[in-house]
């Protein structure tokens, strides 16, 4: 075991899947000599060569199609896209080709890509670097898609991601790159180095897709939740005293409803939280689903807590963003209800 | 694999710890490029997107077919936009160091390429800048005060808080609003062109990106369209040799200039040397003419150097010696056109100390009154009731909603 935040994490799974299978590739903006703008393949271009760590010129649709013909060609890609924000540019390529070349061709063709993408806000991005564009991606079929809330769970989500068959976005929450954040922009930062999940293997393993995680048992409350929010959640929850279950769903498609249904049928009531945009956000599928689930178990309406429906703006950061006091009153809300 | 792999990867010609070489560069003498007249067909005239358009040669004198033979007026109007534009990017890039910002991006050693274009403008064309552009927004008379609010995001923000520093507009000096992603500004551009054209109006667009950002393909939707419907548009290209921590190689640089890349759609380029303000101001004039007169667009490549980090987000000594900059054959564009004054006699060491001096009270000045308006830390600020506003033209009532949710929550304890 060692210490490693984020973007450690990251890193050593790229490493550990180079080393191990001579056709994962990586590419993307800034990724090579420099090792990424977030650091996240620093030192990869070094170890294995300008032909598996390729610096690739500022053109996102290029990047993932490119991809995707190395992906037929017998490679495994790993594509960085600089920012979620940035993605767009690749979206056709995504949508038409990547999520659907198995399913055209009658499953003789696939590419193995997988594209990690930083996002989320909490660092003054204002709205070209702060967005959560999950939703609109979970809405595609033939893609999976993850979002990690600690070092742990990245590494080992984004090994399994490269392995899998299956294309793979993979958003990174870059406010918790290098220590977890419970919402409180003015409390000091904190490091993983503090943090259970910041203890990581240098080794191989895996964290299986389509599996939530309890990260806080509880019999009053459901909260479901990933990324940055799952911290927040576990600050907010404490707040109010409600004895909560905290769920980590990790894995936006497919997504585990087992352990979901489990923990609403026990608790009775259930949140859900994500920092992305509410209107046909990611939330209402969860909503959806616990709702056909577990109705018969709901002692309250689910409550939803999330970004607020306009771009990301820059000055109003902590106004936009679905902090401690939000989430408190969605757990007081729901607590309160029935 | 069965054979060693062959892909070739661009390599910048030194990195960290190696001597600085711009070989690679190829240069013409100033004034040994030939000018052509401005309606003349695009095939005829390919080698202007090959060589370099140079005025200003090594011993500071104006030459050549291209000298615009700029009288001194306009020549000290440059100057002192040209000081005043490094002079505000300076003491930004400094106050975000102190933590008043959350982000900057200077144009250090690129700040002819917006002077020089800026006067040879007419000021009912419109301009899609990029964020390197800030030069523009300055000559066209934006305020600084208006400049540095937006990057404080207070209370004189003219973006309302939406959006990162630099990213600026001048809706009154027909300067459209920046956008934080590459290069979408081009075919934007090229359709304002188009409505100008389809008005009968004589009006032209112009629009800036970086060498990095052609790798887009809106940079290549908008060539398209450029030459297709032959608007009245001039495309830029920034060629300041790197992206971040990627040179110009990686935008596929290595064999052919980026001036050469509209040539086979029969658009003209003009490759220029982008540390030459009069250089810049006479290609600009020839290509408004063109475009003017229903000749069509022009793509012009600066060749410059971008003299200081990306942004406040990056250090360069990790990709590029450190003493790149010195080492770079086309010079320092403001100190090239002090050179050619002083060479003139219409200015001398003392008027340009005494300038300096000035422009930094004008920028001091600007910032005492910029944080008047409020900083991110010290009030006032702005309304966050705002971040609901302009997301369409009437609040929708879901918007509304979320607003009194806001509000309510920000009136109690937690
Ligand atoms: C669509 C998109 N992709 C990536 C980025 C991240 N990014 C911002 S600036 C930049 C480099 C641009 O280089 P260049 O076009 O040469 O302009 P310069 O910064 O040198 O002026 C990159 C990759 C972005 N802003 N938008
Ligand atoms: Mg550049």
């Amino acid at each position: 075991m060692s210490q490693m935040n984020m973007i450690q994490a990251i890193n050593s799974a790229h490493d550990i899947m180079m080393e191990k299978d001579p056709s994962v590739v990586v590419l993307g903006q800034d990724v090579g000599y420099f090792g990424g703008v977030f650091r996240c393949t620093d030192g990869l271009q070094e170890k294995y060569g300008e032909h598996r760590v390729i610096d690739a010129p500022i053109a996102e649709g290029g990047i993932i199609g490119t991809a995707i013909g190395m992906g037929i060609n017998g490679l495994r890609p790993v594509a960085e896209i600089q920012f979620a924000d940035y993605i767009y540019p690749g979206f056709d390529q995504i949508v038409s080709e990547l999520s659907r070349l198995r399913y055209r061709s009658g499953g003789e063709f696939f590419s193995p890509v997988t594209i990690r993408t930083p996002c989320g806000g909490g660092i003054r991005g204002g709205q070209t670097h702060s967005q959560s564009p999950e939703g609109i991606f979970t809405h595609i079929s033939g893609i999976i898609t993850v979002m990690p809330s600690n070092p742990y769970d990245a590494k080992g989500l984004l090994i399994s991601a490269i392995e899998s068959d299956d294309p793979v976005v993979f958003f990174e929450p870059k406010r918790i790159y290098n220590g977890p954040f419970d919402g409180d922009p003015d409390k000091p930062g904190v490091s993983w180095s503090s943090h259970p999940m910041g203890e990581v293997p240098q080794d191989y393993y895996k964290v299986p897709l389509g599996k939530a995680a309890v990260v806080e048992e509880g019999d009053e409350l459901t909260i479901i939740c990933y990324g940055t929010i799952v911290h927040v959640a576990q600050a907010a929850a404490k707040l109010t005293g409600v004895r909560a279950e905290i769920i980590d769903v990790r894995t936006l498609f497919p997504l585990d409803i087992d352990t979901l249904t489990k923990s609403v049928e026990k608790t009775g009531r259930c949140l859900v939280a994500h920092e992305a945009t509410r209107f046909c956000g990611y939330g209402a599928e969860l909503v959806a689903t616990v709702q056909q689930e577990c109705f018969w178990h709901l002692e309250a309406p689910i409550e939803r807590v999330t970004g607020w429906d306009t771009p990301y703006p820059h000055a109003f950061e902590w106004k936009y963003f679905p902090g401690q006091k939000r989430l408190a009153a969605g757990i007081r809300k729901v607590m309160e209800a029935g | 694999m069965t054979q060693k792999p062959y892909l070739h990867i661009p390599h910048p010609a030194a990195r960290p710890g190696e001597a600085p070489d711009f070989s690679y560069l190829e240069l013409s003498d100033a004034g040994a490029v030939d000018r052509p007249p401005s309606d003349e067909r695009a095939r005829n005239i390919e080698y202007l997107a090959h060589e370099l358009v140079r005025v200003l040669d090594d011993e500071h004198q104006a030459t050549g077919p291209w000298d615009p033979s700029l009288d001194k007026e306009i020549l000290l109007k440059a100057l002192r936009y040209m000081v005043l534009t490094r002079a505000y990017d300076d003491r930004m890039q400094r106050v975000q160091r102190q933590g008043k910002i959350s982000f900057y991006m200077q144009s250090l050693g690129e700040e002819a390429v917006s002077i020089g274009q800026g006067l040879a403008l007419e000021p009912g064309d419109m301009l899609f800048p990029s964020y390197r552009n800030q030069g523009l927004f300055i000559l066209r008379g934006t305020e600084l005060v208006d400049l540095m609010c937006q990057c404080l995001s207070n209370t004189g923000d003219m973006c309302k808080g939406r959006q990162m520093p630099v990213m600026y507009q001048d809706p009154a000096r027909n300067i459209f609003t920046l956008s934080g992603n590459l290069a979408t500004q081009y075919p934007q551009a090229v359709g304002w062109a188009m409505g100008s054209a389809i008005k009968g109006e004589k009006h032209i667009a112009v629009s800036w990106v970086g060498d990095g950002s052609t790798a887009e393909a809106d940079f290549h939707y908008a060539l398209t369209f450029a030459a297709v419907y032959q608007a009245p548009v001039i495309l830029n290209v920034v060629n300041n040799q790197w992206a971040i921590s990627t040179f110009q190689g990686f935008a596929g640089g290595e064999r052919r200039p980026f001036a050469a890349r509209g040539l086979g759609l029969g658009m003209p380029g003009i490759r220029v040397d982008g540390n030459d303000l009069l250089a810049i101001y006479a290609v600009t004039r020839w290509a408004t003419e063109r475009a003017r007169n229903g000749h069509g667009p022009t793509l012009i490549e600066h060749v410059t150097y971008r003299g200081g980090a990306h942004s406040t987000s990056d250090d360069p000594v990790r990709y590029r010696p450190q003493d790149e900059w010195a080492a770079f054959p086309l010079g320092d564009p403001m100190d090239r056109l002090l050179q050619h004054l002083l060479e003139l006699g219409h200015w001398s060491d003392e008027k340009q100390t005494a300038l300096e001096e000035e422009t930094k009270m004008v920028v001091d000045d600007a910032w005492k009154e910029a944080i008047s308006f409020g900083t991110m830390t010290e009030p006032p600020f702005l309304d966050a009731q705002l971040m609901f506003e302009d997301v369409y033209k009437e609040i929708p009532d879901h918007l509304k909603k979320q607003r009194d949710e806001m509000l309510k929550l920000a009136g109690e304890k937690s």
